[in-house]
């Protein structure tokens, strides 16, 4: 592949996918150490409902309803769970089964039952993205990173999750001793005054927010997979949480960046001319690595 | 259009679907209160999605040997070795690694689920020369359903009810208390075991109808809406494949007659609706039963507290207490007990002498654990246990 | 009606004890589930004391200190700490929690812990200093953890954990510290480096109130005791409130044989 092709082809998906792995993968640090890693799973079903309410408000597939619409979704699962888990004395797990498939259901029958047709949006994108679709056509080689016109043409989708990622880290950075604490040992953090309620939330809005931004890249299922495996797999590797942290990243971008090459070009050494799914290929990679961590990880028992 | 769909007048195929349907529900529910009360509802969900590799495998395998891909029990059959493995990964990483089960979980059904995405696509890429449509795994299809496919699924929803009526016992009792039933003498591992396989046949039937991502709905819902209606094991049960099936069959029902309504998602619809309805209206557990019972409680609590304060001649800080005591005529504004206040102060000081006596007279044990700050002793004791204990506190002016 | 004058005056001294006591409940109760843990519990508790909570399993020792922290929400009653609300205080008051309430797996090390005790003096972004190092290190120095300062916790046993968790409150340098069952299931070695820290920081001037459950033990540690099972059954300087009596009505008549009963002062 020449420098061209690459930078129109295949520089944006890999900044896209490496993006969105970081920003799912860093607060996926948090939900599995607080055991809630389930959290993602039910915020990342409920994202495409968010979406779907968005598009019927809005009339159109926009950032801001969209990022909107999603993070309401996720605040209003997690206020239902907690509702039943407290109210109804239902454990969590079954909670959270029921709060999601409901609210993915509503999702899937507003989406068939609206007209969609005239935007990109439904169910099979939705459920597994399409990396490969966000491509710069404006690009001509490197030196289109230099040029307004080109840039001008760059995906939305970049901008947005580029944005999403900064707002995550800037939030890790800022939070991160409230964020640590309250994850330790939530009554200490209590008394020193912490709000640990709305640090709980702060962590699952942050969560929606990296996934609906992810959305797009890998859809909402797989986005699971940045969430949980990279912190999963950074757990077994050491014994402190800033470093933790440091390999769920580094997994993240090696899932990211091998997944979206292994599709691309990995066929073809089997004589196939056709790619396969990059987003499926980026969760399987980070599967893979999440296994080697737990046969080989320093800190696995 | 919707009344033939539910009386099942709207041809062969269609009521086929919908008996089948209503199979699955109540195996489903069935089965997942077991998974429910043993507290692993979401294990299911890593089961449903680490279906989708074993569906790409068993069409490509099917393909390659010459077949007809979309061979329904082939493809279930390979469905079903995926999921296992998936369960069997999700047991050995909460075990033997430091990973606790929902990270497990989240990790086996995500990676998996890619790993089948990338089969989907290896699929669209092979050139058979015809459509495979496995992606109606994912969300269900009832659509277009061949008839084999419908008794297949029925066979299988009522193999389940059949495997759960026969292993029910040790199921509710390992459900109910694990620690008693591993030394009363049952296998603990097997009847999860059992449990798991029943929980992924459920699953594979499923997946026609509602698909994988939705599948996990059937195993969850329902048993958590009987919970809120009693507390007994087998009525649970029995409520839960109640409400399972009454949800297929108004979805389905619904799902078919009108177009563009698909089958899955309205079944977990309806079945969520007769969850929120139970959760606010059940009796003793139910959402507005327990809020007023709080309120009430709540209320008891701090009038108890306000007449004990004032029996003592202590102040009352709480302004709820004061507000509480001088709306029922108990007390004035700055706190000071009115006449009927004082009487009934007295009175609540004596309830709370006895019950501390009762406290402390081991026979009297079992009842004075009824105590709740606001329960009368004469609710509890009888009248000449209460005389046994004023004589052992003495004569009335003891209490001032 | 009027309050006779000594009530008068006894509710004056009461309220100006209140005022120089760190830590006064009144009323609470606490319920769950409908069921009071705690029922309407008034407590005054002395300054430059060591002050024992005292009771039998499920009497809501550990709840009313959680409640009091507002860990738990009470379902009536208040806390009033230095006269002030607990926000007022916080930097006065340290806690120590049940060494089980949480998850040892968590990657840290045992520095990383007793620095959260500095969290307050830091705050969001406050660069963590040389100075800071050395707090840390004298807290651990204090409860004799000082060369395990960069073990992974989970690493650590029992006593070392409730160690650690001591240090922390020890960094926060309070004047009040609440401790929920710090000698449970701990090792002799740490049971007395607790209980030196403990009288010393009472030597300093500083309060502590501590859940506990190991009666062999109350007169030993504790200069007051709040004997309690669900209400308060009696309060006050141990020789007057740790009595046989109390202790039949907390337990029920359902004392140990191998416990020891306190033998009632002579008259």
């Amino acid at each position: 592949m020449n420098g061209a092709d690459f930078v129109a082809f295949s520089l944006t998906p890999l900044l896209i996918g490496s993006l969105a792995a970081l920003a799912c993968a860093l607060p996926g640090n948090f939900l599995v150490l607080r055991r809630q890693a389930l959290v993602g799973d039910a915020i990342s079903h409920v994202v495409l409902p968010g979406i779907v309410l968005a598009f019927l408000v809005t009339g159109t597939i926009s950032t801001w309803p969209m990022l909107l619409g999603s993070a309401a979704a996720a605040i209003v699962a997690v206020v239902l769970i907690e509702a039943i888990r407290r109210f109804g004395r239902i454990e969590p797990g079954a909670a959270m089964g029921v709060v999601f498939t409901a609210m993915f259901a509503a999702g899937v029958l507003a989406l068939e039952q609206s007209d969609t047709s005239g935007v990109h949006l439904d169910v099979e994108h939705a459920l597994f993205g399409n990396l490969e679709s966000l491509i710069w056509l404006d690009a001509t080689g490197w030196e289109s990173l230099l040029d307004p016109a080109a840039l001008a043409g760059l995906p939305p989708e970049l901008f947005r999750i580029s944005l999403v990622t900064l707002a995550v880290v800037a939030g890790l950075a800022v939070f991160w001793r409230p964020l640590a604490i309250s994850t330790f040992d939530e009554g200490f953090a209590k008394t020193l005054g912490l709000p640990v309620r709305a640090i709980g939330l702060g962590i699952v809005i942050a969560s929606a927010l990296a996934a609906v931004a992810a959305f797009d890249a890998v859809g909402s299922i797989i986005v699971i997979a940045m969430f949980i495996c990279p912190p999963a797999a950074a757990r077994l590797m050491t014994n402190r949480l800033g470093v933790q942290v440091a390999w769920s990243a580094v997994f993240a971008l090696i899932a990211a960046v091998l997944g979206f090459t292994l599709a691309g070009s990995g066929p073809a050494w089997f004589g196939s001319e056709n790619a396969v799914s990059a987003a499926g290929m980026v969760g399987t990679v980070a599967g893979v690595i999440l296994a080697c961590a737990a046969l080989f990880g320093p800190a696995r028992n | 259009m919707l009344r033939d769909a539910l009386t099942f007048q709207l041809g062969y195929n269609a009521t086929l679907v919908t008996v089948a349907a209503v199979l699955l529900g109540i195996a489903a529910g069935v089965t997942g209160t077991f998974l429910f009360l043993r507290k692993r509802a979401l294990v299911s969900d890593a089961i449903a999605h680490a279906t989708l590799p074993g569906i790409g495998l068993a069409f490509i395998m099917l393909t390659l040997s010459g077949h007809d891909g979309r061979y329904l029990p082939g493809l279930l059959a390979g469905s079903a070795l995926t999921a296992m493995s998936g369960l069997f990964a999700v047991q050995w990483l909460s075990s033997r690694t430091r990973l606790s089960e929902d990270a497990a979980i989240g990790a086996v059904l995500s990676a998996y689920f890619s790993f089948g995405i990338v089969l989907l696509t290896v699929i669209q890429t092979m050139s058979t020369g015809q459509q495979a449509g496995l992606e109606s795994f994912l969300l269900g299809s009832t659509a277009g359903m061949l008839l084999t496919d419908a008794i297949l699924i029925a066979l299988g929803g009522l193999l389940v009810v059949a495997l759960v009526f026969l292993f029910r016992r040790p199921m509710s009792l390992v459900s109910f208390d694990p620690g008693f039933a591993s030394t009363s003498g049952v296998r603990l591992d097997r009847i999860d075991l059992t449990m798991m396989g029943l929980v992924l046949a459920v699953t594979v039937v499923g997946l026609k109808v509602v698909g994988l991502i939705l599948v996990v709905a059937l195993l969850i819902i329902p048993p958590v809406t009987a919970r809120f209606w009693t507390n007994r094991v087998e009525l649970v049960v029995l409520l839960a494949g109640a409400f399972g099936g009454i949800a297929a069959w108004l979805g389905a029902g619904l799902s078919a007659s009108a177009p563009d309504l698909p089958t899955g998602p309205l079944i977990v619809l309806v079945s969520f609706c007769i969850f929120a309805i139970s959760m606010a209206f059940a009796p003793r557990r139910g959402l507005l039963s327990s809020l007023v019972r709080h309120r009430r409680f709540q209320t008891g609590v701090h009038i108890r507290q306000g007449l004990l304060a004032m029996a003592q001649g202590q102040p009352i800080y709480e302004p709820l207490t004061i507000r509480l005591l001088r709306g029922r005529g108990l007390a004035r504004a700055d706190g000071m007990p009115t006449r009927e206040g004082t009487v009934r102060a007295a009175r609540a000081l004596r309830d709370e002498k006895r019950w501390e006596i009762a406290r402390a007279t081991p026979e009297l044990e079992l009842a004075a654990a009824r105590y709740d700050g606001r329960t009368q002793i004469e609710d509890v004791l009888t009248a000449d246990q209460i005389a046994e204990i004023d004589r052992r506190i003495g004569p009335p002016e003891a209490v001032q | 009606m009027q309050a006779p004058l000594e009530d008068v005056t006894a509710r004056d001294a009461r309220e100006r004890a209140d005022q120089d006591s760190p830590l006064v409940l009144r009323g609470m109760t606490v319920a769950y589930d409908q069921k009071p843990a705690v029922f309407s519990v008034d407590a005054t508790f002395r300054s430059g004391k060591i002050s024992g909570i005292i009771g039998p399993n499920g009497a809501g020792k550990s709840t009313l200190l959680r409640a009091a922290l507002g860990v738990v929400k009470p379902l009536a009653g208040r806390a009033t700490f230095f006269g002030s609300t607990l926000a007022r205080s916080r930097n006065r008051v340290a806690y120590v929690p049940q060494r089980a309430s949480v998850d040892w797996d968590f990657p840290a090390r045992v520095v990383d812990v007793v620095a959260q005790g500095l969290y307050r003096r830091l705050g969001l972004l406050g660069r963590f200093g040389r100075e800071h190092d050395g707090m840390v290190m004298a807290a651990l120095e204090r409860v004799g953890m000082e060369d395990f300062a960069s073990r992974q916790i989970g690493q650590l046993s029992g006593g070392q954990q409730q160690r650690v968790f001591l240090a922390r409150a020890l960094a926060q340098d309070a004047r009040l510290y609440l401790l929920d069952e710090p000698f449970a299931g701990v090792d002799a070695a740490t049971e007395r480096a607790i209980i030196k820290v403990l009288k010393a920081l009472r030597s300093e001037g500083g309060t502590v109130i501590a859940v506990h459950h190991d009666l062999s033990t109350v007169e030993e540690y504790f200069d007051e005791v709040l004997v309690m099972n669900v209400r308060k059954i009696s309060a006050g300087p141990v020789e007057t409130a740790f009595t046989p009596e109390a202790l039949d009505i907390a337990y029920g008549g359902r004392l140990e044989p191998g416990m020891r009963v306190p033998q009632k002062e002579p008259a």
